[in-house]
């Protein structure tokens, strides 16, 4: 099938590219890009291992076609922080336990991103609501929640 | 895991939409892709053309016209949600929306796209077929409006022809404090629900019924509306009302049996739900002095 360009920024960086249409975002930031950050878990849009950002909102990389990204702003795991710098959502996973196996990561990372963006200051009930698309098998999500809330209270104090 | 090959389409208008339906076979529309695209990585479908509508504008947003409120076919749930319009004219939608999938899900997804895909457990289009919602249809032979009495066909199966497609929902607001009511069981927060209830009243001063209207859905293969229990409703007072034939209306419906709910639970479900539905709906009905 004929291939596509695409241009669109990714991680602050603008980009080109050429894609087959059939092929999802998840599988483009991975295999064409070589941004393995993103998970795919299920592919058809249950688990949210693969959730990232484009255009300000979450949306699942498995059920959004690469080439749809034309002239959209995507913002992947890898844009947050670097192993010598994490992010504050980052470093507040770590200190919290919210991570074991790492598989879920990404995309609690993403969606807890875009969330605390818009809701900064949310409840304990309404971080488990906006992770409730998000499959995670090893924390039981205490410690996933506790960094949410830990970084809307930090930067409560810094308001 | 990915789709079969297909040829990709972005049309940027209406026109252009119209051309491509016409013109193309085994021609799926994407809209939120939310539904259809788990469906063509599993490969349960594999159309030969895709046409992606996301970039048509005129498809989304959502309007007050003297006919009602119009919302696009493509606006997507989040914006629904959000919509001021929709929250205070239409709450029951809103409140249903809280059910639909999750916060990824809704900022793609589409209220278009669930009412032509029509999941017998989707909230929006029972929430349509509770309001006698309008589906406004656009086709070869120009533009017309499908009523909701005649847009449900039957499992995942709409009134929509193959080359025509949905421009937007029309809904007839209730009068200002008219009660509302939702109640849906689900696995897990935002799945697909294993049944739900919907009521909506309106009353006079006095607190007597004077308009009804009751939902089964996710039990049938398309929601159902309790016409004869709506009928029995009106006049009752609004405290106290019968709701043990309203239960047992839903408890007789022929329910569907998958290998998760065997059909005898899916009609108890129905029976609590509207129960609690019509309950919710009393409790927001607002007395007019």
């Amino acid at each position: 099938m004929t291939e596509r360009s695409v241009s669109f920024t990714l991680n602050g960086e603008q980009r080109e590219a050429k894609v087959d249409p059939r092929t999802h975002l998840g599988d483009f930031l991975r295999h064409s890009l070589g941004l393995t950050g993103t998970h795919l878990g299920c592919e058809h849009g249950v688990c949210g291992a693969c959730t990232v950002i484009v255009d300000g909102a979450p949306v699942r990389s498995c059920l959004m076609l690469a080439v749809q990204i034309e002239g959209s702003v995507v913002e992947t795991v890898e844009g947050l922080g670097n192993p010598d710098s994490l992010s504050t959502l980052q470093q507040a996973f770590v200190t919290n336990h919210g991570l074991q196996c790492g598989f879920c990561t990404p995309g609690m990372l993403m969606t807890l991103e875009a969330y605390l963006r818009s809701t900064p200051m949310p409840t304990e009930r309404d971080v488990r609501i906006a992770i409730s698309g998000n499959i995670c098998r090893c924390t039981g999500y205490e410690g996933i929640v506790q960094a949410a809330l830990d970084v809307a209270a930090t930067r409560a104090d810094r308001t | 895991m990915k789709a079969s090959p297909f040829q990709y389409h972005r049309p940027q208008t209406r026109e252009e939409l119209g051309a491509l339906l016409t013109r193309l076979d085994n021609a799926k529309i994407l809209a939120g892709g939310q539904s259809l695209m788990p469906m063509m990585n599993l490969r349960v479908i594999a159309p030969d053309h895709l046409i992606d509508i996301n970039r048509i504008p005129e498809l989304a947003g959502i309007r007050e016209t003297a006919a009602g409120i119009e919302i696009g076919a493509m606006t997507r749930q989040t914006d629904v949600l959000s919509s001021e319009t929709v929250r205070s004219r239409l709450p029951l939608l809103a409140r249903a929306l809280e059910h639909v999938g999750h916060i990824q899900t809704r900022a793609r997804g589409t209220i278009g796209g669930s009412c032509c895909h029509l999941d017998p457990s989707a909230e929006q289009p029972a929430v349509s077929a509770a309001f006698d919602a309008e589906f406004i249809v656009s086709g070869p032979n120009g533009r017309h409006v499908i009523p909701a009495s005649a847009w449900f066909e039957g499992l995942l199966q709409s009134a929509l022809g193959e080359q025509e497609y949905l421009e937007a929902l029309r809904f007839k607001p209730w009068a200002n404090g008219h009660g509302y009511g939702f109640a849906e069981y689900a696995r897990r927060h935002g799945d697909f629900a294993v049944a739900g209830g919907i009521a909506l009243l309106e009353g006079d001063r006095d607190g007597r019924i004077t308009r009804a209207a009751l939902l089964s859905f996710g039990v049938e293969s398309s929601p159902r509306r309790l016409t004869e229990a709506e009928g029995a409703l009106l006049g009752q007072h609004v405290d106290n009302l019968d709701i043990e034939p309203v239960i047992e209306a839903a408890r007789s419906l022929e329910a569907m049996e998958d290998a998760h709910v065997t059909a005898g639970y899916r009609r108890h479900l129905a029976g609590v739900l509207i129960g609690r539905a019509l309950k919710e709906a009393c409790a927001t009905l607002e007395r007019q002095s």
